[in-house]
């Protein structure tokens, strides 16, 4: 899908990468206005990967995602109203109030779920690929982590059963540069973390994970790969966070000019350039105010939903 | 119940399980079975048998050596719409897929607000007897059934270990099966019928009017051997197999011990913080408490790591004699 070239699919890119945006500074705002708690892994400057990466998948297609993930969960197709009132504690969230940001899901769009434990999606994404083989689907699966999560034994886990029994999985590497403080410098001695796909005979690439087109572009061929029955591909898209890990984060371990450089390189900001001869001036404010237009919305409409209520509290717990 | 009387055969209960689990896959195509070794080597314990044969390796999986990857992929699985049985080797080893279980198959249903379910069922054989060590000889129901979400089963009889494991592949949550490996070779008469248990009913396998002992696992045959043996010396005592610890029927328990006034707590598992505990309390905090002739007594495994000398690993969990000792204490003391 040509991102740049094709007014609907930059149009679509565009208003998706501003609604994360606004969607996470409404967020920011409602927190430090004392009107969210718990606590928030913002995905700001990150855009472009779960926008790129959701517009090569169909419907039916699923995703697993990670605390960082209100991207992934906007651009597989959520609603934000609901979105917003899970994480304003309303009976009218997603999850009822029971999961909150960290747990945001929309299982009917087949988002199976943001996950607190860092590679925790990762095997889950591969069972969910083994479901849809098994089944003879031609669905697949996108497993989003991040580079913190490629050195727990699960992610290694979940990569080798998807690579031995050549699931349907894409395994989504947000290589945002930090693991909470721990530099990725720091954290492992490859150069390039798609190195680690040889280690489980399948295709890895390094993508720029700013730019929305290049993110689509790797994802959609691993996605022909996963129709095709040739098994899983490992892409890592390299970004970065410009917010801290969490609400609690300091930023004691990286300096203001790192990032600026890299606020320099927004990835909405760069498409936007990108796209000024396909969608002009006028269509490029218009998937602003839309994005902007659209956020409002979800924060009022979750205003005004009840809270969550303790009333069915302990009967959530068990399925019937 | 049915006023036909049951078609049944004598099966081990490794074979009971295989009966279950070939059964359900009948049934349901969506029910398969993952685990390390359960294809053409037939499982750890045997228990897999042929089923590669009568089913081929799809849905009778074979994995690499990956407890945390297998379980994850059967809760990604389950929730993708299928109905995974997984065989860990040994329940010792569930300590390494210890975040799937706990962290994402028991919370998933209640974190999305009840938007999925995760209906998967993970086979461990546990327990002591086979001078396995420490590693290898676990007793971790405690674990389980502290964690609200997860499902907790212990069949003692052939029977049992087909029909609970039939309940617990029906059920839309995740339920723990743990089988007891000393368990496998006895033979009982099991139902032809794939007829599930209820979760959350308990089985008196015995009924006397002195002492009630509540026991799991191998511990439930080793009671009732007890009992014979406290009958021969004129004590006549209940033996109540809860058989599922969760959700647990604490009535059949209270009741029982309403009736006899005494009851012994016998698990293999260590005493401190071990199920028994949970056991003792729901006597404690139900109208039995004023039936009480004596108090609560648990004989429990010590709490040691299992050893591997048989005479050690016999002395650190409770045996048949142990048991008459302890139930011939209380009714004699009190």
């Amino acid at each position: 899908m040509d991102l740049i070239g094709n007014a609907a699919a930059a149009r679509q890119a565009l208003v998706t990468m501003w609604t994360i945006r606004r969607f996470e500074e409404a967020v920011d705002d409602l927190f430090a206005r004392g009107l969210m708690h718990g606590t928030m892994h913002l995905s700001i400057g990150q855009e472009a990967v779960p926008v790129g990466a959701c517009l090569a998948l169909s419907d039916g297609d699923y995703i697993t995602s990670t605390h960082r993930g209100h991207g992934h969960c906007i651009a597989k197709g959520a609603r934000l109203a609901d979105m917003m009132a899970e994480l304003l504690a309303k009976e009218t969230g997603y999850c009822r109030g029971r999961g909150g940001s960290m747990h945001i899901a929309d299982v009917a769009t087949g988002n199976l779920g943001a996950n607190g434990i860092v590679a925790g999606g990762v095997p889950i994404a591969a069972g969910a690929g083994l479901a849809v083989k098994m089944r003879g689907g031609r669905e697949v699966v996108v497993s989003f982590f991040g580079d913190g999560a490629v050195n727990e034994g699960a992610w290694h886990e979940g990569v080798n059963l998807a690579a031995i029994w050549d699931l349907p999985v894409v395994f989504v590497c947000e290589n945002n540069h930090y693991g909470m403080s721990m530099s990725v410098s720091r954290a492992f001695r490859v150069k390039q973390l798609s190195e680690r796909a040889a280690a489980y005979g399948i295709p890895g690439v390094t993508v720029d994970g700013n730019d929305p087109q290049a993110v689509h572009d790797a994802v959609a061929d691993a996605v022909t790969r996963a129709r095709a029955g040739e098994g899983p591909t490992l892409i890592e898209a390299t970004t970065y966070r410009w917010k801290g890990h969490s609400k609690s984060d300091k930023n004691l371990y990286r300096t203001r000019e790192e990032i600026e450089q890299w606020r320099e390189r927004d990835p909405i900001a760069r498409f936007e350039q990108r796209v000024a001869a396909t969608l002009g001036d006028q269509e490029i404010q218009s998937c602003r105010d839309e994005a902007r237009d659209a956020v409002r919305a979800a924060v009022r409409a979750a205003h005004a939903a009840p809270d969550a209520s303790a009333d069915s509290l302990t009967e959530a717990v068990y399925a019937r | 119940m049915t006023a036909v009387a049951e078609q049944t055969r004598t099966l081990t209960y490794a074979e009971a399980v295989r009966e279950a689990l070939a059964q359900a896959m009948t049934a349901d195509e969506r029910v398969f079975l993952l685990g390390e070794d359960v294809g053409t080597y037939g499982g750890a314990f045997g228990v897999t048998g042929d089923l590669v044969h009568r089913f081929g390796e799809e849905r009778i999986r074979d994995t690499p050596i990956s407890e945390l990857g297998i379980v994850g992929a059967a809760v990604g699985a389950a929730l993708a719409g299928m109905r995974p049985v997984v065989e860990i080797q040994f329940s010792d080893f569930t300590a390494q897929a210890m975040d799937q279980i706990v962290n994402q198959a028991a919370k998933i249903h209640f974190m999305l607000g009840g938007a999925a379910t995760v209906p998967m069922v993970l086979r461990a054989p546990a327990g002591s007897g086979t001078g396995a060590a420490a590693q290898h000889s676990q007793s971790l129901e405690a674990w389980f059934a502290h964690v609200p979400g997860l499902k907790v089963v212990m069949p003692a009889t052939p029977a049992d270990a087909k029909a609970l494991l039939l309940a617990a592949i029906a059920d839309p949550n995740p339920v723990i099966v743990l089988e007891h490996k000393l368990l496998y070779k006895q033979s009982g008469p099991v139902p032809e019928a794939a007829t599930p248990a209820r979760l959350g009913e308990a089985a008196v396998r015995r009924r006397g009017t002195d002492l009630t002992i509540v026991a799991t696992g191998v511990m439930v045959p080793r009671s009732l051997e007890a009992a014979d043996e406290l009958a021969a010396d004129g004590i006549e005592a209940s033996v109540v197999d809860p058989r599922s610890l969760k959700p647990l029927d604490g009535k059949s328990i209270v009741d029982d011990v309403t009736r006899t006034g005494r009851a012994l707590l016998v698990q293999e598992a260590p005493k401190t913080a071990g199920f028994m505990a949970e056991i003792a309390a729901t006597i404690g905090e139900s109208p039995a408490f004023g039936h009480l002739r004596a108090p609560i007594s648990r004989l429990c495994g010590l709490d040691v790591p299992i050893p591997y000398a048989p005479q050690l690993e016999r002395a650190a969990v409770p045996q048949v004699a142990d048991i008459v000792r302890a139930a011939t204490d209380l009714v004699r003391r009190w």
